[in-house]
């Protein structure tokens, strides 16, 4: 029996406060909440080990620098969701709007809609995953982990990009300074063969998808490449 | 900084609620601008009669006997009905104009937040829900309108600093995010003949549109025209006589989202303005794209 | 007899100065601006053009020593669970790891402990030598979000966001391939040996109406226990503090153009930002203006050095001021000692600020190990204690002559000033009249 925290009734400040206190070795790992309506920080700093089922749509920042659990938005997210993630697993079932995943260190992001601009800005090592498309500016100044998009991406995907890795399905509107289409290894086509796993795609095969990454260009500064800047 | 909403009715059967839906969406933004708040409803009009929407610091002053002097030197019926700190006149559609230009000599104070057949314009100081109850907002009907919650950035917190701006005859505009060129683009608009009141800087983008617009261009264009001739970070919602348009700056870093349904299209900085709205959890819910105008109209 | 025409004397440019002769060559023999460390060098009006008015007549000085004179301060009371408690009214300012070595920052950590005060995290995050040699840590939360992580913000005693900083207003971080070592690059997420770029603004608000949000998620993520500090670097101090409160800030700090970077365009530099002094009237005002003065505390840092600025601060209506670059000097940086070393850089002791070659021979912005050796973090703990508390007792010194029982009784009315500039910027009146420039229309 999930432990039920309606927002309608009890402060956000409860809930996370509860979700804090969680001690070691507890048995109330699953938590259900209700009503978010919109609401800001749902859930954010969880370090525990529990799933969390939040029923509606969240505003901004939920999840926020989650560490080791598994949240589920039954409903759309607003800007900065998952951001700056440690570890665990956020799965938003409608849209997410713009900053998703942004800053993330590790563990994995699924959106089964579409994410708004600025998907995994200045990532550091999360895994994130997009059923739709994403939209502009995304995986800017991406330093490190990875980007898999089914559907389309918009202008300017991966802006000044580091050692950040990206998979398009589909069409590229644009791409951002130093980056470009890159070669399709066997390493890459099993590591993005186990991230469609893992965020529940089927009937999509790894071959569909162009890799894309930094040129390196912009790693040492170089007066003909200024015009980049 | 600010929250904004907008509502567009496509269901006649909730035209006696926009007033109630339309404030609790505002109010549900608070926390984004607690400094000002105001609204704009396009509510129903009367055949041949106009409506302009004053604003007084002194209201008993200023309104007492108003009507009748106004009625007198426009040569019409004029009627008013009074709401706090504001007035809504009611004039013949001919003799707006007249009544525009009569009112600075008859009462120097007195400030007009819009004019127009069916627009009302009410903003003042205080947090949202202090301002939807001291003009009735929660009571009014209309077919669609548009609110702003303010936090002041860089100009005063007065009730003339508050959006929305009126921009022409049935025409405002509401602003979340910040210009950086407005100063520059207030000197060329007043050497065009433009009127300011305050130095905020989207006083400056509803000049701009209704400059534009009186130069000929139609509301698209003024729209569009927003793009490269304003600069800096900006979200602008505006009101027309028969609907609403929404345009966002090509970075796009300042909030917008839309919901549509068979009964509605609304427009919030924030998910959680849209909430409240019935049907809102099989709406369609998406974010405007970057540098493209939208457009509803009845 | 001849009379030949006797030539004029050699006049060099004022406009086309030395100085700039030869930045014009550099740039053209280059092709990209100068890079550089420190805050503005350039004359500017500053607490020099103040003096304090001490007790004759009309006012009573204290006597030192058994007439106390308060230093303490409290910083954070308006909604953090745990406030931050400080002896001195002087705190450590915000510096990387990555632009100072591990040893310096440990340095920085001692000598805080020891007087009492807090010191910063920088762009790099938190160090363990850091953390554990600093008894008061603030952790700054930036745009760049390097090493940015729930368990070292939980450990932290405030958490500072910063919005920007007074070297560069506008501007990121900047960190290049020189001074990204193994371990910097591994903090930071980066390639070792690559130009870090900088992100000038945050990646996941934009505004104080976001902001407002941000502040509330790390609130909710820290359990409400922490002060959150907002920094801004001067530029539109007014509006900026009076956004940071109500975006729910509860200490601002704010940084004049005489506060240092460790690496930034000389232009942004020198040619962006305000004057510390010009910054804190307009900042104290907002405050007033929304009765938060004394409730959201107010740090000011940019060019403070001695404790006749840490007073001034004070008087014109901040709660305590910041310490960088004089904190690096107190530990050893620029020392004529190395004078042989400077030369060989093309500089003299008092000038380098190419710190971001990472080249330091002081052994403090630098990641190379030999050099890094020639600071002994213990010792120059002890020396910053030094300096902290010689500040101290020179403020101090002061309110007791202004007959103050505590410096944060030192008000305005207190000082004067020598220049028109300092005057009006300072809101005080001009020594011997009763004239501020700019209030009651003249």
């Amino acid at each position: 029996m999930p432990v039920v925290i309606d927002l309608a009734k009890s402060s956000l400040r409860d809930l996370n406060q509860a979700l804090h206190d969680i001690p070691d070795g507890s048995n109330e790992t699953a938590w259900e909440v209700l009503n978010p309506r919109g609401s800001h920080a749902v859930a954010a700093g969880v370090d525990k080990p529990v799933s969390v089922d939040v029923r509606g749509s969240v505003g901004y920042y939920c999840g926020g620098m989650n560490d080791g659990g598994e949240i589920t938005v039954h409903g759309s997210a607003g800007p900065g969701v998952a951001e700056n993630m440690m570890s665990g697993v956020i799965v938003v079932k409608g849209d997410a709007s713009q900053y998703a995943g942004a800053t993330g260190r590790g563990g994995l992001l699924v959106i089964e809609g579409n994410a708004s601009s600025r998907c995994g800005i200045s990532m550091k090592g999360i895994d994130i995953v997009v059923h739709g498309s994403i939209g502009h500016m995304s995986a800017f100044m991406a330093q490190s982990g990875t980007l898999v998009v089914l559907g389309d991406a918009g202008d300017a995907l991966g802006d000044s990009i580091y050692e950040a890795k990206l998979f398009v399905r589909g069409a590229v509107k644009s791409l951002g300074a130093d980056c470009v289409k890159k070669k399709m290894k066997p390493k890459h086509l099993e590591r993005l063969r186990e991230l469609l796993e893992r965020a529940g795609v089927t009937g999509v095969e790894p071959e569909e998808f162009t890799r894309y990454g930094s040129a390196r260009k912009l790693y040492n500064f170089n007066i003909d490449n200024a015009d980049a800047y | 900084m600010c929250g904004i909403v907008g509502l567009f009715l496509k269901d006649k059967a909730l035209e006696p609620k926009l007033g109630a839906m339309l404030s609790e969406m505002l109010v549900s933004l608070s926390d984004r601008g607690p400094d000002s708040a105001g609204i704009a409803i396009y509510g129903p009009s009367s055949k041949g009669k106009a409506k302009i929407t004053i604003q007084s610091a002194r209201p008993e002053q200023d309104f007492d006997g108003l009507a009748a002097e106004l009625g007198k030197v426009v040569a019409a019926k004029v009627a008013m009905q009074v709401k706090s700190t504001h007035a809504v006149i009611e004039v013949p559609a001919g003799k707006l104009e007249a009544a525009r230009d009569a009112l600075p000599a008859l009462r120097p104070d007195v400030r007009v937040m819009g004019a127009g057949d069916a627009v009302e314009i009410f903003k003042e100081v205080g947090l949202p829900r202090q301002v939807v109850e001291r003009f009735g907002v929660d009571a009014m009907g209309g077919t669609h309108g548009i609110g702003h919650t303010r936090m002041a950035t860089e100009s005063a917190v007065t009730t003339l600093g508050a959006h929305p701006f009126s921009t022409g005859p049935d025409q405002c505009l509401v602003h979340n995010g910040s210009l950086s060129n407005h100063n520059n683009v207030r000197r060329d608009l007043v050497r065009k003949g433009m009127r300011f009141e305050t130095e905020n800087d989207t006083e400056v983008a509803a000049a701009y549109i209704s400059s534009r617009l009186k130069d000929g261009s139609d509301l698209g264009e003024a729209l569009e025209g927003t793009l490269s001739d304003l600069d800096g970070f900006f979200t602008f919602v505006v009101g027309t006589r028969n609907g609403f348009g929404v345009v966002r700056d090509p970075i796009a870093c300042k909030p917008a989202v839309m919901a549509e349904t068979d009964q509605y299209v609304a427009f919030g900085s924030e998910y959680r303005a849209l909430a409240g709205l019935p049907g809102i959890a099989e709406a369609k819910v998406w974010e405007p794209e970057p540098a493209k105008v939208y457009f509803w109209e009845h | 007899m001849t009379y030949r025409n006797p030539p004029t004397a050699p006049r060099k440019s004022a406009t086309f100065d030395d100085y700039t002769l030869s930045e014009i060559r550099r740039a053209a023999a280059t092709g990209i601006y100068d890079i550089r460390g420190a805050g503005a060098k350039r004359k500017l009006p500053h607490f020099d053009d103040l003096l304090f008015l001490g007790a004759s007549i009309s006012r009573y000085p204290l006597e030192g020593y058994r007439e106390r004179c308060g230093t303490e301060v409290v910083l954070g009371s308006r909604h953090a669970k745990n406030p931050i408690e400080l002896k001195i009214p002087i705190t450590i300012a915000g510096m990387s790891f990555g632009s100072l070595s591990g040893p310096a920052k440990e340095a920085l950590g001692r000598g805080a402990t020891i007087a009492g005060t807090s010191t910063t995290t920088g762009d790099g995050g938190m160090t363990e030598e850091e953390r554990g040699h600093s008894q008061t840590l603030v952790y700054q939360y930036l745009p760049s979000r390097y090493g940015m992580n729930p368990r070292d913000l939980r450990r932290a005693d405030a958490i500072e966001i910063v919005v920007g900083q007074g070297a560069k207003p506008g501007g990121g971080g900047m960190l290049l391939g020189q001074k990204i070592s193994d371990r910097v690059a591994d903090m930071r997420t980066l390639p070792k040996g690559i130009d870090q770029r900088s992100a000038c603004r945050h990646p996941d608000w934009t505004g104080p109406d976001d902001l407002e949000i941000k502040i509330l998620e790390i609130r909710e993520i820290t359990d409400w226990e922490k002060p959150i500090y907002v920094k801004i670097g001067g530029a539109r101090p007014y509006y900026d503090t009076a956004l940071a409160v109500k975006s729910g800030a509860d200490v601002v700090v704010l940084d004049g153009m005489q506060g240092g970077t460790a690496a930034t365009q000389e232009v942004f530099i020198e040619h962006v930002g305000m004057p510390t002094l010009a910054c804190i009237r307009p900042a104290v005002k907002a405050l007033q203006d929304l009765g938060m003065h004394r409730k959201v505390q107010l740090i000011v840092s940019g060019g403070i050095r001695n404790g006749a600025d840490v007073a001034k601060a004070l008087a014109l209506g901040a709660d305590a001021v910041s310490i960088g670059t004089a904190a690096l000097v107190a530990l050893g940086d620029n020392d004529p000692r190395w004078e042989a070393e400077y030369n060989d850089l093309g500089t003299t002791a008092g000038a380098y600020d190419d710190w971001h070659e990472g080249k330091d021979p002081a052994g403090i912005t630098t990641q190379d190990p030999d050099l890094m050796l020639r600071l002994d973090p213990a010792a120059a703990g002890r020396r910053l204690a030094n300096y902290l508390k010689v500040m101290t007792l020179e403020a101090q010194t002061i309110a007791r002559a202004c007959g103050k029982n505590h410096v944060h009784n030192l008000e305005p009315e207190d000082l004067c000033a020598l220049t028109v500039e300092a005057a009006a910027m300072a809101q005080v009146p001009l020594a011997g009249t009763d004239w501020i420039p700019g209030r009651n229309g003249y």
